[in-house]
């Protein structure tokens, strides 16, 4: 079946089996580097998308679902080349190693501060918790969402 | 020269990579594709151990879509062992089993096809006939006179020494364990005031990377081959693959992009040799993408490690000699494990003084997935052991553990338990500044002393 949605703002049309999951067709289909197979189940936030605002594991999400809606991948947070403020927190505290976790992270951050700009210490831990990072860069992570809020 | 004039040390730097990585434009592995890439998935072994009788492939070769199952018959030189460059044999796993399976969930055979549902559904297909055989699963177990021998030289260790573990010359005699011996240990045995013995043991542990095993090899008509690889060791995979196919390392180009996360359970060339038998034979790309549960129950862990230590000591707290006896659970074959026993045993003093001492560690192979290195290979484990140890040397001889370690620390002009020279000793210096962030205080006497 052939579905349309909005990627990172650019209308894409695309033809999927109606198990296919979003992951799927996001790497295997159009060859996204943004978004990552990590677990295939819920458990890593490797493969974080937003779906019209709202955080899905794109390894969860059939592509059939998004039809006519707006998925939002890290590479969408850029604007004209130039990093969103919270992309350049990570940047300034290091908050990534190997990199793989990284997209994942920055999504839940930015999802987290849309709703709550001020978030305290247990609001962050709280919006991380689905986000497995294996290289343990939790530490710098954390710094950077809290030096992204407003305070 | 004061911190501040290094370019590198005491100063964080920024990771090279991070903007790509946090705007998700890094490229792994799981984006590069090609046109008419096919896929692969592995029929895998239900048992840890077992002849294989029959395999049954109809049902599978049926399935629309399914272009290639690949066997042993396809490998052209099936045996290798992966640090074989550095000396180490014979050759003891196969690149797809030939007549037994020696873990559960060895590759018994790949299926290749359009794309990976297929390939998985193709491979559920495949009926594999295997009589189930005792499996060795314990370490000690396997030691013991009349336990069945899972490698084909009848016994579960590893030979060292006659050139086989690239650490002794040709000449040595063979034996089933890696020594490491100095002074006289039975004499210092012989003059203890107190003899402390210990065992200690690591289970295995799974590196986890972030990024599970995920591998592309795509031919050329010209007869070279590409290999996509999250590799931490592109060399070794030239040579494995180059080894395996029969044809010259110049024809194996390894790309080795950015890696997710890998702490050693991607330094051994465990599947791409099969990726790359595949795609020479079906001359087409093929792509093979482990599952976590593949990552967890296929690829390497740290080995399990049993140590057993054994120290003569005196009264005023010499460690006069050491008695250590080291087992490496490599699982069902040898990968980096003669190394990893080798690195182990050098390292059985610790930072210590030890005059006196015999040291064997044993390479043990047991039907359970192959073990590798893993951060501080051989080291940690060690560590780990060696550290309780000092704790009960110390208890039991009424030291202050400090002050043991101080009395037992390297110093410069003395040997290593290899008989390596030290001229750089700084372990007194260490303990000093980690006691006072800390917040231990040492007494006087151990804050004069220096290495
Ligand atoms: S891949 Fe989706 S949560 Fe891990
Ligand atoms: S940076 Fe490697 S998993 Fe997070």
């Amino acid at each position: 079946m052939m579905i349309r949605f909005y990627l990172d703002g650019q209308l894409v049309e695309v033809d999927v089996k109606p198990t296919d999951t979003l992951l799927k067709v996001l790497v295997d289909k159009l060859g996204l580097t943004s978004v990552h197979y990590g677990c295939g189940e819920g458990s890593c936030g490797a493969c974080m998308v937003l779906v019209d605002d709202k955080l899905r594991y794109s390894c969860l999400t059939f592509a059939a679902s998004v039809n006519d809606k707006k998925v939002t991948t890290v590479a969408g947070l850029l604007s004209d080349h130039e990093l969103s403020p919270l992309q350049k927190k990570f940047v300034e505290n290091n908050a990534a190693q190997c990199g793989y976790c990284t997209p994942g992270m920055v999504l839940v951050a930015k999802a987290l501060l849309d709703k709550n700009p001020s978030p305290s210490d247990e609001e962050i831990f709280d919006a991380l918790a689905g986000n497995l990072c294996r290289c343990t860069g939790y530490v710098p992570i954390v710094k950077a969402v809290k030096s992204a809020a407003r305070r | 020269m004061s911190m501040s004039n290094y370019f590198v040390v005491g100063k964080s730097l920024q990771n090279s990579s991070i903007v790509n990585h946090v705007t998700g434009a890094t490229q792994y592995i799981d984006s590069i594709t090609f046109p008419g890439m096919l896929w692969i998935k592995a029929v895998r072994s239900p048992v840890p151990r077992g002849k294989i009788k029959k395999i049954d492939y109809s049902k599978a070769e049926k399935i629309p879509g399914v272009v290639k199952i690949i066997t042993a018959k396809h490998v052209p030189n099936n045996y290798h062992v992966n640090l074989a460059g550095l000396g180490v044999g014979p050759p003891d796993e196969p690149v797809l089993p030939e007549d037994e399976v020696n873990y559960k969930g060895e590759a018994i055979c790949l299926v290749v096809a359009k794309d990976e549902e297929t390939a998985a559904k193709a491979a559920n297909l495949v009926e594999v006939d295997i009589e189930e055989l005792p499996p060795v699963l314990d370490m000690e177990e396997a030691l013991k006179p009349g336990a069945p021998a899972i490698k084909k030289w009848g016994s579960n260790v590893f030979m060292f020494g006659g050139g086989m573990d690239g650490a002794t010359p040709p000449s040595s005699p063979k034996r089933p364990y890696f020594l490491v011996k100095r002074g006289n240990v039975e004499q210092a045995f012989a003059n203890a005031y107190e003899v402390v013995e210990g065992s200690y043991l690591i289970p295995p542990i799974e590196h986890a990377p972030l990024e599970p095993h995920i591998c592309v090899a795509k031919p050329e008509p010209s007869g070279k081959l590409t290999i996509y690889t999250p590799t931490q060791a592109p060399y070794f995979v030239r040579d494995n693959v180059a080894t395996i196919l029969n044809i010259p390392a110049s024809n194996i180009r390894v790309v080795s992009p950015h890696v997710g996360g890998a702490f050693g359970a991607k330094v051994d060339p465990e599947f791409e040799m099969q990726v790359a038998v595949a795609a020479m034979v079906v001359g087409r790309p093929v792509k093979w993408r482990w599952t976590r549960e593949e990552e967890f129950t296929i690829s390497t862990t740290r080995p399990a490690v049993k140590i057993e230590l054994k120290d003569a000591l005196s009264r005023e707290g010499r460690i006069l000699g050491r008695k250590a006896k080291l087992l490496h659970d490599a699982g069902a074959y040898a990968r980096t494990s003669p190394y990893g026993v080798i690195k182990s045993t050098v390292n059985l003093s610790g930072p210590y003084n030890i005059e006196n001492l015999r040291y064997e560690g044993y390479c043990v192979f047991t039907n359970r997935q192959p073990s590798s290195a893993m951060r501080g290979y051989g080291v940690f484990e060690v560590s780990y052991a060696v550290e309780l140890h000092m704790e009960r040397a110390a208890r039991k001889l009424g030291i202050d553990s400090w002050e043991f370690r101080f009395i037992n620390a390297y110093r410069n002009n003395q040997v290593t338990a290899t008989g390596r020279p030290i001229d750089d000793a700084y372990l007194i210096e260490v303990m000093k500044e980690a006691a006072a962030l800390a917040g231990v205080k040492l007494p006087p006497h151990l804050l004069q002393l220096s290495s």
